[in-house]
């Protein structure tokens, strides 16, 4: 599972969850796989981009030196900021670990690199 | 007339390995779906030359999503079967896998994706696996949860088998009752093999038309002219019309080569007589 994914998952669909946002990370194990640069991509998906979520995912993987806060119109053109979100949200797959919803605690395992977002019969 | 699958099991056993197996071996289904999914991409009209973001539901081994990679963009994929994913990881696609029940709702936050497309799933949410679904309101729960994590202007594209009309009437008034723009778009409607169904979706205010389906410019010539003369072509079973001039020479060689008195060929052999004959 990419980190851009982690930025858009929610436990939202659980019965009674307000908001189920950002989930609670925690990575077993980890790998890093690199691609193409494409700034423009990380320019447009920016503004979508929760930066909270993305402070807890360069905690968890280890990534430094991003800001505690942006602000959008300066960012689009911060050439080695973009680069740094490509590394982060792209280039690093999460293949164990999990998600845990931050209402109810409850855990969807990583396994394989795929999130289990399957609800039981009780939480729809 | 073959068993639909929605009648054999629900998806996730279904789709087991051995099923899995087919979409990463059977060109005939990797063609099909190739091609499906490349006419979504197609409605889905996503700008030009622009790397975006897409969403494929019930993405399965990935054959729509490389569609998709193949033209520059990067997708996550969601689906209920194990077995499935596991084909679609083993291919190494580039998209991200979640495993995940469509009709439990779009677990993403707003505005997430620039547009969606699904290749031969949604017909699946018609049917009720088990004793707690209720086929409408899982429809439901599906396209509001998708329509939310759009962006403004987005389409989603279904490719889907329905069992009937009341599939698609059902499929189509939930989606509208999400706050979805479109309908159909049928291609070859006249083709019983050919025909693909396509729900064309829209989130944006603008009202855009339809586009046409493939293989509706031929059905405006309703009626076929009338003709007096009687036609001297060949028929199409590939045999001559009977007593045209094709049909006499080639009796003649079949006599001559059986061994049969046969006249000599001249020009007068099959001439056309005038009406007085």
């Amino acid at each position: 599972m990419k980190l851009l994914t982690y930025n858009f998952l929610t436990s939202k669909c659980i019965k009674k969850v307000k908001v189920g946002y950002p989930l609670k990370l925690n990575i077993m194990e980890q790998k890093v796989e690199s691609t193409n640069f494409n700034p423009e991509f990380i320019q447009r998906v920016l503004p979508r981009l929760d930066w909270s979520a993305i402070k807890i995912a360069a905690d968890s993987v280890g990534c430094q030196g991003f800001p505690d806060e942006i602000n959008l119109e300066t960012s689009t053109n911060d050439t080695e900021l973009l680069q740094k979100l490509h590394h982060l949200l792209l280039e690093i797959e999460v293949v164990t670990g999990s998600l845990i919803c931050p209402e109810t605690n409850r855990i969807f395992p990583i396994t394989n690199g795929i999130p289990n977002m399957l609800l039981n019969e009780d939480e729809v | 007339m073959a068993k639909r699958p929605e009648h054999s099991a629900p998806p996730e056993i279904f789709y087991n390995e051995d099923e899995a197996k087919k979409y990463s071996q059977n060109t005939r289904i990797i063609e099909i779906q190739e091609e499906m999914a490349e006419r979504a991409y197609e409605l889905l009209l996503l700008p030009e030359d622009e790397s975006a973001l897409v969403l494929d539901i019930g993405c399965g081994s990935g054959l729509s999503g490389s569609v998709l990679e193949e033209n520059g963009h990067q997708w996550i994929g969601i689906d209920i079967s194990q077995a499935m994913l596991d084909v679609a990881s083993d291919r190494e696609v580039e998209g991200d896998l979640i495993l995940g029940d469509m009709g439990q709702g779009m677990c993403f936050k707003a505005g997430s994706f620039d547009g969606a497309i699904s290749i031969s799933a949604i017909q699946w949410l018609c049917n009720a696996d088990k004793s707690n679904h209720v086929p409408q309101k899982r429809l439901y729960q599906f396209f509001t949860t998708l329509y939310a994590c759009l962006t403004r202007n987005a389409r989603a594209v279904f490719q889907f088998y329905p069992e009937n009309a009341q599939q698609i009437d059902m499929i189509t008034n939930q989606a509208l009752r999400s706050g979805f723009y479109g309908g159909v778009v049928v291609d070859y409607p006249n083709s019983t093999k050919a025909k693909k169904y396509y729900l064309v979706l829209m989130t944006g205010g603008v009202q855009q038309q339809l586009p046409a389906g493939l293989g509706t410019e031929e059905s405006n010539t309703e009626q076929i002219s009338y003709s007096k003369k009687r036609e001297m072509t060949k028929n199409i079973r590939g045999k001559d019309v009977k007593k045209s001039k094709d049909w006499i020479m080639h009796k003649k060689e079949r006599r001559r080569q059986q061994g049969n008195e046969t006249r000599l060929d001249s020009k007068y052999t099959g001439r056309k007589r005038s009406g007085r004959f």
